[in-house]
């Protein structure tokens, strides 16, 4: 099947004021009438909840923790960007535009990306009135900073901790919204199925997580927001909850799940240091600023302290390779650009596993105060974890895995191929492309939920009769007994293996096979053992306690089983992609120096997969990308 | 290094509870507090025993998620620190350490050292927002905030509403988490506006959910893992008296 993405005609420019006016409304006094369920409430559900909310309509949350101010958006560090131009340093919205479908390695959609960049100026304003504390100059004004892959300042910040405060005002809104009852919070409930009537969404079956009941609810439209997947490495950024399953229960009722090899390893993260480990810690790419990496030039230095080390004995190996953006060079370049040092033998560490992030030049030359208020958190944290002092002697940092460009297929409207069903945030594949630019994934969160969603769901339910399905229905029904039987089976197995040893299994073979440099030997290798794995995992696992009661075992359980699921797809959408572009990297396509090697004559489309059902493989459909606004060019940050 | 651990268990919230005695061996210095209970529980999973329930998600000290009291002290003895941020080179071989769930009247326990910290959004919900609907609310830079107001906002927007601060307190308030909130909304010109309002309820709403009143003991900032200073709770009583009634 070709996808079509609805995307509107005409100039660019206009493409979103046009698409706007021509959309249906729905009558203000019959919005009430409408039930919209949210799933997940970070900064996409978070803002989308509580604007719903403020519209009129009836809306109900969930989350699966135990409150709506925790999602994941929280940890987010660095900043959000917004083509403000505040510092005349050539930045607009069409240069935003421009950087973020370069960035992306020219696999998003253009008009999916100008509509968050033209929306961009309009998030900064309304953070600064729900009273979220940026940073600010001496003069009163908005202060901003430079960022990962961009050449100009265009990121607003709170301290490091931009994420917390984006969530909490939304969280805030949100609270409002509670109080004025328009929305109605559900934490602690953990969404296991989508119930879809005659092709329609039209409810959720979930968990609760407190009691164990399984539950239902209709809504005239169901909203996900419910993050990425990159737990499926097991050791990643992400918080020990973040799933794939809310995405994956969609796609198996028929959503298509789109570019899912398209993951973000991150190059600031602080190394493993030993096996007891459960996640990894980003520290904010934003520490690249001041910051500058280097491994030593001669294998016999690794061991020497890094003082020892002479500066002509260092390699600062992204000042020489990409001398224009040096240190800042985007996420998927800095973090190759590690590996291919520590593969060369010349990494520092622990297991050689680390290049040194090194603050000397930049102490010597604003003030080791300066440093302080710029990352004084992110040393702080640093030697929390580490017991070194960043001030005195280099960080040690490597790759992580920390976001998912793809996620589920939706149209320009953020609407899945299942009407009714709508994607928001990082679980949409809608604007990052192969690879995400760094302060991107907050504008893109708060875009959808304040300013896109609250349109585009309008146009839907103004064809939508309210109620017209409720949980009376017998799909309902079914959906619970499907959930049940699911439980049922994973507390029966009472085998001899954990969840999490499975989990750390499944994490070792995409990290390998599926990580920062794939080929066809490794990632069929991968589609050889994920249902070797997956089968023993319904046969040997063991779910101690009780399922009508608080139980985190069953609840990872049931997270890793689609983790052993969706790896599939995503190590087969990895496989049938021959090219290499942004996150993706297949060993078999790069330039004689090493750099990703796109093939826009065979790969410029989405890739959406169909599932199958189990054990069947899944059916590729496609969506042409077209670039009118920008040429397509080798990506060079040399 | 090895350590024995007297863990809170209790079945749900009715139940009773009671310390159980567990060994956590072989334990890395470089593992953090949260991993050392993981790999506790796998060992308790080993032989069949319901492993210990506690919450967490993030484990970079900033979801506010996880918690509990360790040998007294919420979130354990390493200051500003967060018991998932917490790490094992903080204790010594043969160390023995109690572990408790937050205990306040208004934060019922779930499961063993897991509670329900909904009272907290109650008292956000009272008031601890701007009042402005998303759409246009006007150019970000036209309404110019001094730098130190911008700071004191964040010093105050730190908090992560982890409850450790309850956790603390002789009379189990939640003053420091409402305040921090008041303060960082009243010396911002956007919640100027709905201050008085906003400083009524919010005290009103943390009373009705079962907190205790501020007697100046402090610990609450002690125990903060944010570093959230006691000052906010002078801002908090200001702007109070400012609210009441001429």
């Amino acid at each position: 099947m070709i996808l079509d993405g609805k995307c509107p005609t005409g100039p660019i420019e206009k493409s979103w004021d046009k698409h706007r006016f021509e959309m249906k409304l729905v009558n203000p006094a019959n919005k009430r009438k409408f039930k919209v369920i949210i799933v997940g409430t970070g900064l996409a559900g978070g803002a989308a909840a509580a604007t719903m909310g403020e519209l009129g309509y009836n809306v109900e949350a969930y989350c699966y923790q135990d409150s709506t101010r925790r999602a994941h958006s929280i940890a987010a560090q660095g900043g959000i960007n917004a083509a403000k131009n505040y510092h005349n340093d050539g930045d607009s919205v069409f240069r935003l535009f421009y950087d973020t479908i370069k960035g992306g390695d020219f696999r998003a959609r253009e008009a999916d990306v100008w509509r968050l960049a033209q929306v961009s100026n309009n998030i900064i304003d309304q953070c600064v009135a729900q009273g979220v504390p940026f940073a600010r100059e001496y003069s009163g004004l908005l202060a901003n900073r430079s960022f990962g892959g961009a050449q100009v300042s265009r990121t607003f910040y709170a301290r490091g901790q931009t994420g917390q405060q984006l969530l909490l005002g939304a969280y805030q809104a949100l609270a409002r919204q509670a109080k004025a009852g328009t929305v109605k919070l559900r934490p602690r409930t953990e969404m296991l199925d989508l119930v879809v009537v005659d092709g329609v969404a039209k409810g959720i079956t979930f968990r609760n997580l407190v009691t164990g009941e399984i539950e239902t609810s209709w809504g005239d439209a169901v909203v996900l927001a419910t993050g990425g997947y990159v737990n499926v490495f097991y050791l990643s950024t992400n918080a020990m909850g973040c799933s794939v399953t809310a995405a994956w229960k969609a796609s198996r009722k028929g959503a298509f799940m789109a570019n899912p090899c398209y993951t973000q390893i991150h190059p600031t993260c602080i190394p493993q240091s030993g096996d007891h480990q459960s996640k990894l810690t980003l520290m904010s790419e934003s520490l690249r600023n001041d910051g500058r990496c280097w491994v030593p030039k001669r294998k016999e230095d690794c061991e020497k302290a890094p003082a020892d080390i002479a500066d002509e004995d260092r390699d600062y190996y992204l000042e020489r390779k990409y001398p224009s953006f040096g240190n800042l060079a985007p996420r998927d370049i800095a973090s190759r650009a590690a590996k291919e040092q520590c593969d060369d033998d010349r990494g520092v560490g622990p297991g050689k596993r680390g290049v040194y992030l090194d603050y000397k030049s930049a102490i010597d030359r604003v003030g080791e105060d300066t440093i302080r208020e710029r990352y004084g958190n992110l040393f702080d944290m640093y030697e929390k974890i580490t017991d070194e002092n960043a001030y005195k002697q280099p960080m040690r940092i490597y790759p992580a895995p920390h976001y998912s460009m793809g996620g589920l297929w939706v149209d320009y409207n953020c609407m899945s191929n299942i009407p009714g069903l709508f994607v928001l945030g990082e679980a949409n594949f809608s604007v990052h492309g192969a690879n995400r630019l760094g302060a991107s994934a907050l504008m893109q969160g708060l875009a959808d939920g304040y300013f896109v969603i609250p349109y585009t769901i309008g146009n839907y339910l103004a064809t939508v009769k309210p109620g017209e399905v409720k949980d009376d229905h017998p799909e309902f029904k079914k959906s619970v007994e499907e959930v049940q039987g699911r439980i049922d089976k994973l507390m029966s197995i009472n085998g001899k293996r954990s969840v999490s040893s499975f989990h750390r299994e499944l994490g070792k073979i995409m990290w390998n096979n599926v990580g920062m440099a794939r080929s066809e030997a490794s990632l069929k290798e991968a589609l050889k053992l994920i249902p070797e794995l997956r089968a023993e995992f319904w046969q040997n696992l063991k779910v101690t306690g009780d399922k009508n009661q608080r139980n985190g075992q069953l609840e990872d359980a049931g997270r890793v089983a689609d983790f052993l699921e969706f790896a599939e797809v995503m190590t087969t959408d990895a496989l049938h992609r021959e090219e290499s572009c942004g996150g993706h990297f297949r060993v078999e396509h790069q330039t004689d120096d090493g750099e990703a090697m796109r093939d826009d004559e065979k790969f410029c489309y989405v890739a959406a997969w169909e599932y199958k059902g189990e054990g069947k493989a899944p059916e590729l459909h496609k969506e042409p990308l077209k670039f009118e606004n920008v040429k397509l060019a080798v990506r060079s940050y040399k | 290094m090895n350590l024995t651990l007297y863990v809170w268990r209790q079945n749900g919230p009715e139940d009773k509870g009671k310390l159980e005695q567990y060994e956590a061996k072989n334990v890395s210095p470089d593992s953090s507090f949260l991993e050392m209970l993981d790999e506790v529980n796998q060992e308790l999973i080993e032989h069949g025993v319901e492993p210990i329930e506690f919450d967490n998600d993030c484990r970079e000290g900033i979801c506010g998620t996880c918690g509990c009291v360790v040998n007294g002290i919420p979130h354990g003895p390493q200051e500003k620190t967060t018991a998932c941020q917490l790490h094992m080179r903080q204790f010594k071989d043969g160390d023995s350490l109690t572990l408790e769930p937050w205990r306040a009247k208004a934060f019922p326990v779930i499961k063993d050292l897991a509670v329900d910290r909904t009272a907290l959004d109650k008292i956000i919900q009272a008031g601890g927002y701007t009042s402005a609907y998303t759409g246009e609310v006007g150019e970000a830079n036209q309404t110019l905030i001094s730098k130190p107001d911008a700071d004191y906002a964040m010093d105050a927007a730190e908090c992560i509403g982890c409850g450790a601060c309850v956790a603390a307190c002789p009379n189990g308030s939640a003053m420091l988490f409402t305040s921090a909130k008041v303060a960082q909304l009243a010396v911002l010109p956007q919640g100027q506006i709905e201050a008085a309002e906003r400083v009524k309820n919010m005290t009103e709403a943390m009373l009705n959910a079962g907190f205790g009143n501020c007697t100046n003991h402090y610990e609450c900032q002690a125990a903060c893992p944010k570093g959230v200073s006691v000052k906010f709770i002078a801002k908090l009583n200001r702007e109070y008296i400012k609210a009441l009634p001429k």
